[in-house]
């Protein structure tokens, strides 16, 4: 190693300088507090766990983003959290095992061995907010609420909601009753929405006309509410559950739309996003100006089963650094520049206005910054024997 | 108007078939491409701007949302991997084929087969799904040179209509895919701005169709 790369950090691990750290954790606080106030308490998960827990029902995404070490007390195999949602699960199912809904919300380091070039790199922050234990759509709609208010606080503005539902693919795959290989490449094209693709695998495939065309148009069915009427035509002898499922994408748009008529509502009846662990209304949220969702979520029910407990749960999780980029942060320059030296007096002056919650540097002997260089914009003086807080021109 | 649709088209031979396709949707670039310093251009479509880019960037420029839509080669796609990005449209133009090759009569050599390409995650993929342990070596261009210069025994190119190939002595094996130039799409602009992109995909839908039609009542 030479001196030129010592500094170096690993690819896709960034630090967090100042401004943005400050901007970081007054958001952190921010979010954490709203989250209480809507009941959901804190949980801190451990940054390490057995690989066993970490990657119950999770799906292979999540095992090649996993670090893993072995635990040389015990022999086995553990992770870094890669992702905090299947730890705050286990919590839930196995560590508190409430009656009834139980809210949680997190903010915790994860590490991931590949990086996402937009959420957070190799290290995200990630921040999220769990509801276990009601699989109704209203413990969708107040996570919702909740990522909304989130993105409102962090200083989003123009906010696009994208709607989808993973139970209205996996009703109609397993009606038609495909080969594993033939839906494998059938979920590729639609994730891909390859239209060409995907009517050459339905062409192929031994199914049911109408079935084959409700698959065909599953894809297409994306854009504004008209969307859900649409489906509806697309879908008149569809099975049950579908019509139960476009319901609730309607309630969904009504709360949300009466609540918040800013927002602008998409749908999209073939969005997969986590299909290996969701199982029904996803939502992701959108900002003009960045290339990909700011807040993921939704409904994954069944989860803790692998602990003894078998909870229907909804949720979001979003990444610190990314939304504390939101709003352009300009170093406040608020400070008390205070002279250096022992003295009593000055210091109980100091220490009145620290309590009183200023920022007050106190410059140390032989220091040559002066107070602008410390972002300060006041300055004690000393004034007919008394201490006093004077603009720095004064 | 809001933030205008920022178009990536990949450079060169897919360009060429590209521009002609963007005229028959009505959407065409308001100066000549080839006569300028510029990067950014506007179109006759308002609120419609082109980027030209080398193919291998366009996945990216997509992916992470610099350029809203994107013009690139299946074989581009493959090997970028392309994830979180829609396909909607296949263009059907620049159709070729991407091919393993090797000299013509010659089994291959080595017991690791060592295989030039600059596909390298397509063949590494390729020759894995096909039980063959194989060694990949990455070149930037001239493929067919390498198993004539020993470095390989096999090469995983573009076939078009395979003279290339066979002036070096070479002969094309093994099909892993057909290719053809597609229309992709960032998933967050399909959000934000489905009102515009929807019908902007729909009228190069009609153009390929159109096509399609023309061609088959000629032949």
């Amino acid at each position: 190693m030479t001196m030129a790369d010592r500094w170096l950090l690993p690819d896709g691990i960034d630090e967090v300088l100042p401004p943005l750290a400050l901007r970081m954790e007054s958001l952190r606080r921010a979010l954490l507090d709203l989250y209480h106030r809507w009941g959901y308490d804190l949980v801190v998960p451990p940054p390490v766990e057995f690989l066993d827990s970490l990657l119950t029902g999770t799906g292979s995404d999540l095992e090649l983003q996993t670090f893993k070490l072995t635990d040389q007390a015990s022999g086995r195999m553990m992770g870094l959290s890669a992702d905090v949602t299947p730890q705050v699960a286990r919590m839930d199912a196995h560590s508190l095992r409430r009656p009834g809904p139980s809210r949680l919300c997190y903010c915790a380091n994860a590490l991931r061995a590949t990086a996402d070039q937009y959420q957070g790199g190799r290290n995200p922050v990630q921040l999220g907010l769990e509801l276990f234990g009601h699989s109704g759509i209203d413990a969708d709609l107040e996570i919702v609420r909740l990522a909304l208010e989130s993105l409102y606080l962090a200083g989003a503005t123009d906010v696009h909601l994208a709607f989808g539902h993973i139970g209205i693919y996996r009703v109609l795959t397993e009606a038609a009753g495909l080969d594993a290989a033939l839906e494998r490449d059938l979920f590729e094209a639609i994730e891909r929405k390859a239209y060409t693709e995907i009517d050459a695998l339905l062409e192929e495939a031994e199914i049911d006309a109408s079935l084959r065309h409700m698959l065909a148009r599953l894809p297409r069915l994306h854009g504004g509410l008209e969307v859900i009427t649409e489906a509806r035509e697309a879908f008149v002898d569809m099975p049950e559950e579908i019509s139960a499922q476009l319901e609730q994408f309607e309630h969904l748009a009504r709360r949300i739309g009466a609540e918040h008529p800013e927002v602008e509502l998409y749908f999209d009846l073939a969005e997969l996003r986590g299909y290996q662990y969701h199982t029904g209304v996803v939502f992701a949220a959108y900002v003009p100006g960045y290339g990909q969702a700011l807040v993921k979520g939704g409904r994954y029910d069944d989860t803790g089963r692998a602990f003894g407990r078998s909870r229907p749960a909804t949720g979001c999780s979003m990444e610190l650094k990314l939304l504390a980029g939101l709003r352009e942060q300009l170093p406040p320059c608020d400070g008390i520049w205070a002279p250096a030296g022992e003295n009593g007096e000055l210091e109980a002056v100091v220490a009145k206005l620290r309590a009183a919650g200023e920022r007050v540097v106190q410059a140390l002997p032989g220091q040559v910054t002066g107070p602008l260089d410390h972002r300060c914009n006041r300055r004690l003086e000393r004034i007919d024997g008394e201490w006093r807080c004077v603009p720095l021109d004064a | 108007m809001s933030k205008p649709l920022i178009i990536a088209l990949s450079k060169g031979r897919i360009l060429q078939e590209t521009l002609p396709l963007l005229a028959e949707a009505g959407i065409e670039p308001l100066e000549d491409l080839g006569g300028s310093r510029k990067l950014l251009f506007d179109t006759s479509v308002d609120g419609v701007k082109l980027i030209v880019i080398r193919a291998t960037d366009v996945p990216t420029y997509v992916q992470l949302g610099a350029a809203d839509l994107g013009v690139a080669g299946k074989d581009v796609l493959l090997e970028h991997g392309a994830k979180g990005l829609y396909e909607p449209l296949d263009l059907e133009i620049s159709r070729c084929r991407l091919m393993t090759a090797g000299v013509a009569g010659t089994p291959p050599e080595h017991a690791r087969r060592r295989v030039a390409t600059k596909f390298v995650n397509i063949a590494k993929r390729y020759y894995a799904s096909q039980g063959i342990q194989a060694e990949v070596i990455k070149l930037y261009g001239a493929m067919e040179l390498a198993p004539l210069m020993n470095l390989a025994d096999e090469i995983v190119d573009i076939v078009d209509t395979g003279n290339t190939l066979r002036a070096n002595g070479m002969e094309p094996r093994e099909l892993i895919s057909e290719i053809s130039t597609r229309l992709v799409v960032n998933k967050a602009s399909m959000t934000m701005h489905h009102q515009r992109l929807k019908p902007l995909v729909a009228r190069l839908r009609a153009a390929v169709e159109a096509r399609r039609v023309d061609q088959e009542a000629r032949s």
